[in-house]
């Protein structure tokens, strides 16, 4: 099970242009996402980021448009047939199963438990959790919570994989080591990555491009130095004043 | 000076007119079992557990009880599901549903016991159909025992089950769902064991108000020594005649109540831990 490269030709691209209404608020917004090429959602709190995320998760019903992965259109599909991985906030361990069984899940809804078990053996490895693979999510630091989220999210070996706010339940201390480590899984895992932030400093550590959302509108999209360069709006003129600091 | 200084005061303490009633609260609640156990008849009562009256209704109330807490398990668990979800629903399905399952919990149980005659007695709504049509006569039966401890006993699974469903994050669902989970495999995954310390609590809650369950019994069931007279009826009977038979049923059945809560405790508790 060796990881799959930065650019790994083996993945699809993550086309998505959808309408979700929740409520009285309206998210409408359109991205395509290269395998190799995270994209970071950024906008304010309340802007519809979580809901376009569990949109193309297949979390939330679309009321117009759809979501394709690569050439397979999976708006019919229930979220369990869509091989789209998440990492949620605050991660969303299963409290009652250890960090080893957090893992085999995936495996597990496809198979024996011992069986599972054996799978997830190398992802353990992988993300540093052999020595914890016996403890229960209660007992486990938020860095440590994060690094089984993403390997129970991998694990699975989903075509596409979402992030949601995943640095806000970290310390602010161990937020900078913590970025870069979850920069270089996401590299690892090579497919196309979606990131829900309001942060400019994940957006900048872990993808490559940025789209605004502000009132469930796209309001600009680019580069961080693209948007430094030209900010569409004021929020995003303070949000790039506020990274260079 | 530290000794100038007045004591600190701590959060934790209460104004002592509270403390006051709160300890007498507390006598109240001990002091009766604390005179059943000192006023025991603990010189016979190897003879007096061991008649043969004794074990024919310490056993019918064990059976009855255990048979009544299934049967509200399997009800019970999918009402509290259907109770859960009806927060999304309109008020007033919504409050009709929750009135409905709270109702045995406020009635007397001889109402109880009264209503459950008028539906399945030999003339009642339903019974005089089993009756006529199949020679079933529900009635004075162990499964009239068995019935009127259901119906008691039902809002307390139902209630203990629904409080674990709606504090269980619905987060943990869908992100088994993002790992491939159906439905059913969700369920039996994720929903199942998150609630079980739920099921467990609502279980023995169950277990226990089945095992003192008097009024809707002797109403819906009678006392015929062996098929109906459950632990409290013969209590209640023997006080009339034996007294000391009587407390020795008393002590049973509180050995029984706080043993069933002893052993289950144990076994929920790791559940809980996670």
């Amino acid at each position: 099970m060796t990881p799959a490269g930065p650019s790994s030709g083996g993945h699809p691209v993550l086309h998505a242009d959808v309408t979700v209404t929740r409520a009285a608020h309206t998210v409408a917004a359109a991205f395509d996402v290269a395998p190799g090429h995270p994209l970071a959602v950024i906008g304010p709190n309340g802007a519809g980021k979580t809901t376009l995320l569990a949109a193309v998760a297949g979390l939330v019903p679309v009321d117009a448009g759809g979501v394709r992965i690569g050439d397979r259109a999976v708006d019919a599909l229930p979220p369990e047939r869509r091989r789209v991985g998440v990492v949620f906030q605050d991660y969303v361990l299963f409290p009652h199963l250890t960090v080893r069984d957090n893992v085999a899940f995936a495996a597990r809804m496809r198979g024996s438990r011992a069986a599972a078990r054996a799978a997830a053996e190398p992802w353990l490895e992988r993300y540093g959790l052999t020595a914890l693979a016996d403890r229960l999510p209660g007992e486990l630091s938020g860095g440590q919570a994060q690094r089984v989220a993403l390997a129970r999210a991998l694990a699975a070996e989903p075509d596409v994989l979402l992030l949601d706010e995943p640095m806000s339940a970290l310390d602010v201390e161990l937020r900078d080591d913590m970025r870069a480590e979850l920069a270089a899984h996401v590299r690892e895992f090579g497919g196309a990555t979606v990131l829900v932030t309001h942060s400019p400093a994940d957006a900048a550590a872990l993808a490559d491009s940025v789209l605004v959302l502000e009132g469930g509108k796209v309001t600009q999209r680019g580069t961080l130095a693209e948007l430094a360069a030209d900010p569409a709006t004021p929020y995003v003129r303070r949000m790039v004043a506020a990274s260079g600091d | 000076m530290a000794g100038a200084n007045p004591a600190p005061r701590t959060l934790g303490r209460l104004a002592w007119p509270v403390a006051v009633l709160a300890g007498l609260g507390l006598a109240f609640l001990v002091l009766p079992l604390v005179a059943l156990v000192v006023r025991a008849p603990w010189g016979d009562l190897a003879e007096l557990v061991t008649r043969e009256s004794v074990l024919e209704a310490l056993v019918l109330s064990i059976v009855t009880a255990v048979l009544a807490t299934a049967v509200c398990l399997v009800l019970g668990v999918p009402l509290a599901a259907l109770l859960a979800r009806s927060a999304g629903w309109a008020v007033l399905p919504r409050r009709l549903l929750r009135a409905t399952v709270t109702v045995p919990l406020v009635l007397p149980p001889v109402v109880g016991g009264i209503a459950l005659l008028l539906l399945l007695g030999r003339r009642g709504l339903v019974g005089s159909a089993l009756y006529d049509w199949f020679g079933i006569s529900v009635p004075f039966t162990t499964g009239a025992v068995v019935l009127a401890q259901v119906f008691v006993a039902l809002p307390f699974l139902v209630f203990a089950v629904e409080g674990a469903l709606r504090s269980a994050d619905r987060r943990t669902e869908l992100a088994a769902a993002t790992l491939g989970a159906s439905r059913t495999q969700v369920f039996r995954h994720v929903t199942l064991p998150l609630v079980a310390p739920g099921v467990a609590a609502g279980a023995v809650l169950c277990f226990t108000r089945a095992l003192g369950e008097f009024g809707a019994t002797i109403t819906f069931a009678g006392s015929l020594p062996g098929v109906t007279r459950t632990l409290p009826i013969a209590s209640y009977l023997a006080m009339q005649t034996d007294p000391d038979e009587a407390v020795a049923l008393a002590l049973l059945l509180l050995v029984v109540s706080v043993g069933v809560l002893l052993l289950l405790r144990d076994r929920w508790v790791p559940v809980v831990r996670g």
